[in-house]
């Protein structure tokens, strides 16, 4: 199951495990990606905490937890190839997984089709 | 007045194309009420010859370094500047040249950044420097600042044998941040007991201990114990340089275990002016380059395949972050950082080290001369180029007196840390190669004369 | 028989001049130069030190015994080198340097000679004070001027650039806020500020609240009641603001603030629409810096050292920095941490001399009058500008402007030139780009501000050329705005490759 957030992330589950990036629409926005800074693994955040950042050359991008929970792992290949956030954004350029505390969460947040018509309104 | 090309021919035409009578009409958003009654007690425009009159009489009043024998130190340092350092920084190109935003007509400002940049780095010791700060105290207070992001910690530690003044720089930028700021008691006499005190506080809430070397009294230290007690606590250590020269002698803080490495660069390249603008000198090692402060140059190519180089990493500063970058600096130290590259390529590594021995050299001369003067004790065992020397007489009086006789002899420790005690009969003395044996035999008799 | 043939002294007509390659890589003027560390090594120095002999040190066996690696060169090499360099820079002394909110003026050379004076350039902060009388006269006369200018009753002069006097600033209010039992929440920011003053608010402690820009670039009262409460500690405000227009305003700003207790700081970046004309301290100001490397001419040497001494309002002044310069019989610097109220110190020392002795070399040139001059100069120049270019370029807000002028992007639209590309482009034409981008409130900002120093064939030659470029962008050909500059040492750089894997230093090639 994938689930889209109006901040432009994704969060594919796995169990009460979900894996969290941003979109194509957002990579775009941001132009060429520099640098990502990610959480330290084992720190918790609440939904709309501030957890990662990216950044391009000329601007610095917030991303904000999607979900409720700890981070359980991140993607360190981000830190040395950040262009993989443009190539890839979908699946090679994933930020992190995050163990949800409280799985009702995902119910408020967009499906594929949903978000794909929320980004139409947006252009 | 001379530096106005416009004539009153030129602004009327302008008038007319802007479509309005007079300069007055210009300013119609501005109240009314503050453009009435307006008047200032200064005077009228000047000549050049003038002006000169006015300001070489103000000179006239000071007495010069180089005019008297002259031992000062305490983070401000005597040193001679050659002729083709002056020249070039007075050339228009680098003089009246703005911050290289446009790196296709910057390349000049930026590839002595880039090389200011790799002669910081190997100085100290470490991967990383920037593009300079305001000059080393404020470096202080930012890099607490930075320690703090670093290791997500508040509390951080400032030896009492940090310069006073930096001190109270890095307590006032954090006063009103939610950061701990506790600085230990200046102890002059036994500078192992100030690293043993801070050894003994560091746990896994610090997140930097700040120590200066060689120490504002003078001493030289082994701070590879300290590097040690801080990185098995996940905390950082700090070294403050004060005399950047004594890195060309005594092994380089990145040897001994430093996270940071501030220094105040004004030695090299940079006259003594009263104090500013000097050059503040910031390194650190590579895993910490995101957090650092400052303006950073960057080596990549042009459209064409080109090197160049380029002002980057700005994404950590105030112009892009706002509220959440990593500083609020902006200007630097541009031209005081391009005095310091030219002389620093001017003395290469074989200048550099004789500069380093020759100021060693005669501190150890002034140390043997301070001897022989009764009541008169040195404290400082292994020094560089400054000495703490203890007087019979409280050491502002001494200094007095011997200004008097138109020698300059140091700084009395009470001046750096005026709530602190014990401190009184200190005073701080610096020999530089500027310093002649003459100097010193001046000195040594007049010290004999006042203290008698 | 003699050579009576000479040599040519006319060029061939003609001649060919492209597609050379030189063996240099260098082209007549334009020429290549490598780093120090390419050209030297660690055993070159271009100083001759006296021989200090052998002799017993103390350094507490911490030699350092590595190479540092310091790259030397002889003397002739080094001028050669940095001289080179040097050529590669724009500069205010070669032309017409419109950066916005950049000030960047003339700057005389007698400022220059006047730091240079031993009993200025060659004295320690440190020394006792009998013997640096004069330097405590430059700081106390230059402090008069500026409050008489300002109309403001205190100046600290510690802060060394603008953002630090920011910080200056804004500490010394929170401290007042503290002193009157509650420092408040949040400082409001123009959506138009410089970047340095929400970063400035944050390091005092203070959440930033950002107030919209309204139609016509301004900040008005009304909205900003909406915003202020007993929460708010201060306004900071640009005035003139970044839009380079007058806060019309401004008094209704000031007494809405004070309403709710709250203080006035003003960034005095841009004071030189207004010197000599309009008082701060008459429009309810409580506390703002003035960059002596804008205003008063001190050069920006490529990126600093700047000056940023700040004058305040009776309610604030208690709070400021030490030192303190006190005038009695002698001038004293009063040092201490104790001073009551203060909130201590912000830089080692007394602040940039450097800066001080310039800046009132400038201003005892100028004279109160000439300071006027310069000023009614400035705001004419600007206006002339946007009279000359409103018909081929957008111009943001209705004049009349203060000492700079604001375009936006809308005169490019649909032809395929940037903001940036129209900037690159006029490198090609010999000037410096405008600042471009700032402010944020409107789009593809062009900000331009051409000071007093521009002779009116100057300002001429650059409109004349602008307005070329602007015709330019019509042509279905527009590879001269995408790939500018044609004629720089440089062309684009790839701040991308610069940014993702950063190469900050020099290092040696493995062997």
């Amino acid at each position: 199951m994938i689930k889209y957030s109006e901040d432009h992330e994704w969060i594919k589950m796995d169990g009460d495990v979900g894996t969290v990036g941003i979109t194509d629409y957002a990579q775009k926005a941001l132009g060429d990606v520099v640098f990502v800074e990610l959480p330290p693994a084992g720190d918790s955040f609440a939904k709309g905490d501030e957890v990662a950042v990216v950044e391009s050359v000329k601007a610095a991008s917030e991303i904000y937890a999607p979900v409720t929970g700890e981070i359980v792992e991140i993607n360190g290949t981000l830190e040395d190839a950040p262009e993989t956030v443009n190539s890839s954004p979908m699946d090679n350029a994933w930020f992190f997984k995050i163990k949800l505390s409280d799985m009702s969460e995902l119910d408020g947040m967009l499906s594929e089709e949903d978000y794909n018509a929320f980004v139409e309104g947006l252009e | 007045m001379r530096y106005l090309p416009l004539s009153d021919t030129d602004r009327s035409e302008m008038l007319d194309t802007v479509g309005v009578a007079s300069v007055d009409d210009l300013f119609v958003d501005v109240p009314k009420s503050a453009q009435q009654g307006v008047s200032f007690d200064l005077p009228s425009h000047a000549s050049e010859m003038e002006v000169e009159k006015i300001m070489s009489s103000m000179a006239a009043k000071n007495i010069s370094a180089g005019s008297v024998p002259f031992f000062l130190g305490a983070g401000a340092y005597k040193h001679h500047v050659p002729a083709t350092v002056d020249h070039l920084i007075q050339r228009g190109e680098f003089l009246t040249a703005y911050t290289p935003y446009q790196p296709e007509i910057s390349q000049g400002t930026l590839q002595c950044l880039f090389e200011f940049q790799t002669q910081v780095a190997q100085l100290t010791g470490m991967d990383v420097a920037n593009a300079s700060l305001y000059d080393g105290s404020t470096g202080c207070g930012e890099a607490v600042l930075m320690s703090r992001r670093v290791t997500r910690r508040k509390n951080a530690f400032l030896s009492g044998n940090l310069h006073g003044h930096y001190g109270d720089v890095a307590k006032t930028l954090t006063s009103f941040t939610d950061d701990n700021v506790e600085s230990l008691s200046p102890t002059p006499h036994d500078a192992k007991a100030d690293i043993d005190a801070l050894m003994a506080l560091v746990d896994k809430d610090t997140s930097c201990v700040v120590v200066q070397n060689p120490n504002v009294f003078g001493e030289v230290l082994d701070l590879t114990p300290l590097a040690e007690k801080l990185h098995e606590n996940g905390a950082l250590l700090v070294v403050v340089v004060t005399e950047v020269i004594s890195l060309g002698a005594i092994k380089s803080p990145g040897e001994m275990g430093a996270d940071i490495v501030v220094g105040e660069g004004q030695s090299i390249g940079n006259g003594l002016n009263f104090g500013g603008p000097y050059l503040g000198l910031f390194a650190t090692r590579q895993k910490f380059l995101r957090q650092m402060p400052g303006r950073l140059c960057g080596e990549t190519e042009d459209a064409t395949g080109k090197r160049g180089y380029v002002l980057t990493l700005s994404t950590r500063e105030q112009h892009i972050r706002r509220e959440k970058a990593t500083s609020n600096i902006c200007t630097n130290s541009g031209l005081c950082a391009l005095a310091f590259t030219i002389h620093m390529t001017l003395l290469g590594e074989a200048g550099f080290r004789a500069l380093a021995k020759l100021n060693h050299k005669h501190t150890v001369d002034l140390k043997a001369a301070l001897g022989k003067v009764s009541d008169v004790e040195v404290l400082s065992n292994s020094f560089f180029n400054e000495l703490a020397v203890v007087l019979p007489q409280p050491a502002t009086e001494v200094v007095e007196a011997l200004a008097a006789k138109e020698i300059l002899a140091g700084v009395p420790a009470s001046r750096l840390f005026p709530n602190a005690d014990g401190l009184d009969n200190i005073l701080l003395m610096a020999a530089t190669e500027c310093v002649s044996e003459s100097d010193i035999a001046a000195l040594v008799t007049a010290l004999w004369e006042v203290l008698s | 028989m003699m050579n009576r043939q000479g040599r040519p002294s006319q060029p061939e007509k003609n001649a060919p001049n492209k597609g050379i390659q030189t063996s240099t890589g260098n082209y007549g003027l334009d020429i290549e130069e490598p780093l120090s560390y390419e050209l030297g090594n660690i055993h070159t120095s271009g100083v001759d030190l006296p021989s200090c002999g052998e002799f017993e040190s103390s350094l507490g066996g911490l030699e350092r015994n590595s190479d540092i690696g310091i790259a030397g060169l002889s003397e002739p090499e080094v001028l050669r080198h940095y001289t080179r360099l040097s050529r590669k820079n724009y500069a205010i002394d070669m032309g017409l340097y419109p950066l916005g909110s950049c000030t960047m003026k003339h700057n005389p050379r007698l400022n220059e000679k006047m730091a240079r004076l031993a009993g200025f350039a060659d004295i320690h902060p440190l020394q006792p004070q009998s013997t640096v009388q004069g330097a405590l006269q430059v700081m106390d006369t230059l402090s008069h001027w500026l409050k008489e200018l300002t109309g403001m009753p205190a100046v600290s002069m510690s802060p060394k650039a603008g953002a630090h006097g920011e910080l200056c600033g804004l500490m010394a209010i929170r401290a007042a806020h503290e002193a009157a039992g509650n420092p408040r929440e949040y400082v409001l920011v123009p959506e138009s500020a410089h970047g340095t003053n929400p970063a400035t608010a944050t390091l005092c402690g203070y959440k930033v609240k950002t107030i919209p820009a309204e139609a016509d670039g301004r900040v008005h009262a009304a909205l900003l009641k909406e915003y202020l409460d007993e929460n708010c500690a201060a306004i900071m405000l640009t005035n003139p603001n970044t839009c380079g227009l007058f806060e019309r305003e401004i008094i209704e700003i000031a007494d809405a603030v004070h309403e709710v207790g709250a203080l006035f700081y003003c960034d005095g970046a841009n004071f030189n629409a207004i010197m000599g004309r309009v008082r701060p301290g008459d429009l309810g100001i409580d506390a703002m810096h003035l960059n002596l490397h804008k205003t008063f001419s001190t050069p920006h040497g490529g990126g600093g050292p700047g000056s940023g001494p700040v004058v305040f309002s009776e309610r604030v002044a208690p709070y400021m920095p030490v030192p303190l310069l006190e005038n009695d019989a002698d001038l004293a610097l009063v040092e201490g941490m104790d001073v009551p109220n203060s909130i201590g110190r912000l830089t080692a020392f007394h602040g940039q001399m450097g800066m001080f002795t310039r800046a009132l070399t400038y201003m005892l040139s100028h004279g109160a009058d000439g300071l006027k001059q310069a000023s009614d100069d400035a705001v004419l120049s600007a206006n002339y500008i946007m009279a000359s270019l409103q018909d081929v370029m957008s111009v943001s807000f209705e004049g009349p402007c203060m000492h700079e002028v604001l375009f936006d992007d809308r005169f490019l639209k649909d032809r395929g030139v940037s903001t940036l590309d129209f900037a690159k482009a006029m490198i090609d034409e010999g000037f410096h780009p405008m600042t471009m981008y700032f402010p944020l409130v409107v789009h593809g900002a062009m900000l331009i501000e051409p000071t007093e120093s521009e002779s009116k064939a100057s300002l001429d030659q650059f409109i004349t050329s602008l307005r070329s470029l602007a015709e330019a962008t019509k042509q279905d050909d527009v590879t001269r705005f995408t790939g500018a500059p044609h004629f720089a040492p440089l062309q684009r750089l790839d701040e991308t490759a610069a940014a993702r894997s950063p190469i900050l230093k020099w290092t040696p090639k493995a062997e």
